[in-house]
């Protein structure tokens, strides 16, 4: 049994679609579990929600104009209106999640309306069902989605090390960051577009309707457990590189929907990390 | 050039005048204590110093090139965000991140630096606890340590003392003491401990809607509205 398993695990990852996927959605869930954290505290856990159904309007539109690539078209959509999530998060008179919940449904009508209207496809709602629940995307990745994957995970890693301390700061208690100088303003926006690329390529691994969970279930698993803001990080990353690995390890081999199962895994291993933290609430001081 | 100048200065919420009529200047090395009754507008008055809120008329001038990365701020009644996983140690190096620059990490010395305040504010064994777990009185020592770690020529500090047990309240207004002389830090700072205000400023503002002094310490105590308010607060307590 085991033998079987793995041989033919070992065939399907002698397919370089199959090693690329792999690889790309290891690195997709990294970069969400590490801008989960800060969105987690800072009372954004549904902005990926929101920005996923904004991102599933925008490609409903490049699907019916027809554009070639249409990450040029869903991605400085999705920035943009990240963006505006985060400033009317910081402007009383308009409520935060009021304003991310009518930008995501009315994306979502919209999006679905055009593409029943004017879509040439003939399986609309297999479409629709595979841009929501991400279906088999991330088999079938061209080779410069693969790049461009690649490019931005690397960049959204590489920025957030070297931010590190900043996003710290700014999540932590803004209004002091501010007076002592730091270009809150700045950040916020960087924060903003960088949660924005993570959206765009987790739509490809798990589709628009279960990024909250590649965003929330590593977080709120490392909170249970550590303590400091660094293990937090830290911890939450590695949960989400297993839960990906495990997710898609068995969705090759059983033959089940990718995002789905990457989602299953995160809730199981939730569910341990919640027990284990009432198990011993001493685990990990700092 | 004075390091601080308040010129005719209005402080105002949608309309709705706090503070008029200010004009005050602080040179490098003065101790400014601001008393004043429950919404008087001090704390209104330090975010505006801190560019947090513009003021709706007049003008602050700073000079000797004080800058944001120079100064230190404590809020007043900071509440640490509940379920916030962060340690004091990580709360208190923060404040380098003004001078920081695009330096990706912490310095030796930046490190050193963190760890001389906790000593200082007393929460060095409390270095590697989670913020949450701590009391009130020891959170406001460890948001106290970050803004000492940030100031560098102004400390604006808003009711420091409020929520310390009296050792703690007589060991801060030390420990600000020997800055201001020492290291000739300017301070400012919000109290309704009007003994020891006079004890420990050079200068008092009086703030009630307007100011209703400025002056030196010593003026202070000589003035009516210090006589009366002195007077007052010792009847209530
Ligand atoms: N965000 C705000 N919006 C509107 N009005 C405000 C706001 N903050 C404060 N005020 C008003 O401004 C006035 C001054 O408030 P401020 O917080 O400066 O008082 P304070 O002198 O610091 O009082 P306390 O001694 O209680 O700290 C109060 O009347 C208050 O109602
Ligand atoms: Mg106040």
């Amino acid at each position: 049994m085991m033998a079987a398993l793995t041989s033919m695990l070992s065939q399907y990852f002698q397919y370089p679609f199959v090693r690329y996927a792999f690889a790309v959605g290891i690195l997709i869930a990294l970069c969400s579990s590490l801008l989960g954290v800060t969105l987690v505290l800072k009372r954004f856990s549904f902005i990926g929600d929101g920005l996923s159904h904004v991102a599933f309007g925008a490609l409903a539109v490049a699907t019916v104009v027809n554009v070639q690539n249409d990450t040029l078209v869903v991605f400085p959509i999705t920035v943009a209106s990240a963006i505006l999530l985060l400033r009317a998060g910081q402007n009383a008179k308009v409520k935060g999640d009021a304003a991310i919940a009518m930008v995501s449904v009315a994306s979502l009508a919209l999006g679905y309306l055009l593409l029943h209207l004017f879509s040439a496809s003939s399986n609309i709602s297999g479409d629709v069902c595979g841009t929501l629940f991400g279906a088999t995307a991330i088999l079938t990745l061209s080779a410069a989605d693969v790049w461009l994957c690649f490019a931005m995970s690397l960049a959204v890693i590489v920025l957030f090390v070297c931010f590190y301390h900043k996003i710290f700061a700014v999540t932590f208690d803004e209004t002091f960051a501010r007076a002592i100088g730091v270009n809150v303003g700045g950040y916020n926006i960087f924060i903003a577009t960088v949660i924005a690329v993570v959206i765009v390529l987790a739509m490809k691994l798990v589709g628009s309707l279960l990024i909250s969970a590649l965003v929330i279930f590593p977080a709120l698993s490392a909170m249970r457990l550590y303590k400091s803001f660094r293990s937090v990080i830290l911890f939450s990353a590695c949960f989400s590189v297993c839960a990906a690995a495990i997710g898609m390890t068995v969705a090759i081999l059983a033959g089940t929907p990718v995002g789905a199962t990457i989602v299953t895994v995160d809730l199981l291993l939730f569910a341990i990390c919640f027990a284990l933290g009432g198990l011993r609430p001493h685990l990990g001081r700092a | 050039m004075a390091l601080l100048e308040c010129r005719d200065v209005t402080l105002a919420y949608e309309g709705h005048t706090v503070v008029e009529n200010l004009s005050f200047c602080l040179e490098e090395g003065d101790y400014l204590c601001i008393v004043g009754e429950n919404g008087s507008g001090k704390s209104t008055l330090i975010r505006t110093l801190l560019h947090l809120k513009k003021p709706s008329a007049g003008q602050i001038l700073y000079g000797q090139g004080l800058q944001h990365k120079s100064i230190g701020y404590l809020p007043q009644q900071s509440a640490v965000p509940q379920d916030f996983p962060a340690t004091v140690e990580e709360i208190v190096r923060s404040a380098c991140l003004s001078r920081s620059g695009w330096r990706p990490f912490y310095t030796k010395e930046e490190k050193r630096q963190a760890e001389d305040n906790m000593r200082k504010t007393g929460v060095s064994h409390l270095a590697k606890r989670c913020c949450r777990e701590l009391s009130g009185g020891q959170q406001q020592r460890v948001l106290l340590a970050r803004a000492l770690g940030a100031a560098t020529k102004l400390l604006l500090l808003d009711e420091p003392v409020a929520g310390l047990d009296p050792q703690a309240g007589e060991g801060l207004y030390g420990l600000i003491e020997k800055l201001n002389r020492r290291e000739k830090m300017t301070v400012i700072m919000v109290t309704h401990d009007v003994a020891a205000a006079v004890k420990y400023a050079s200068h008092i503002l009086h703030l009630a809607h307007r100011p209703l002094f400025f002056g030196t310490a010593a003026g202070y105590q000589q003035s009516d509205t210090g006589k009366s308010f002195m007077r007052w607060t010792k009847g209530e307590g």
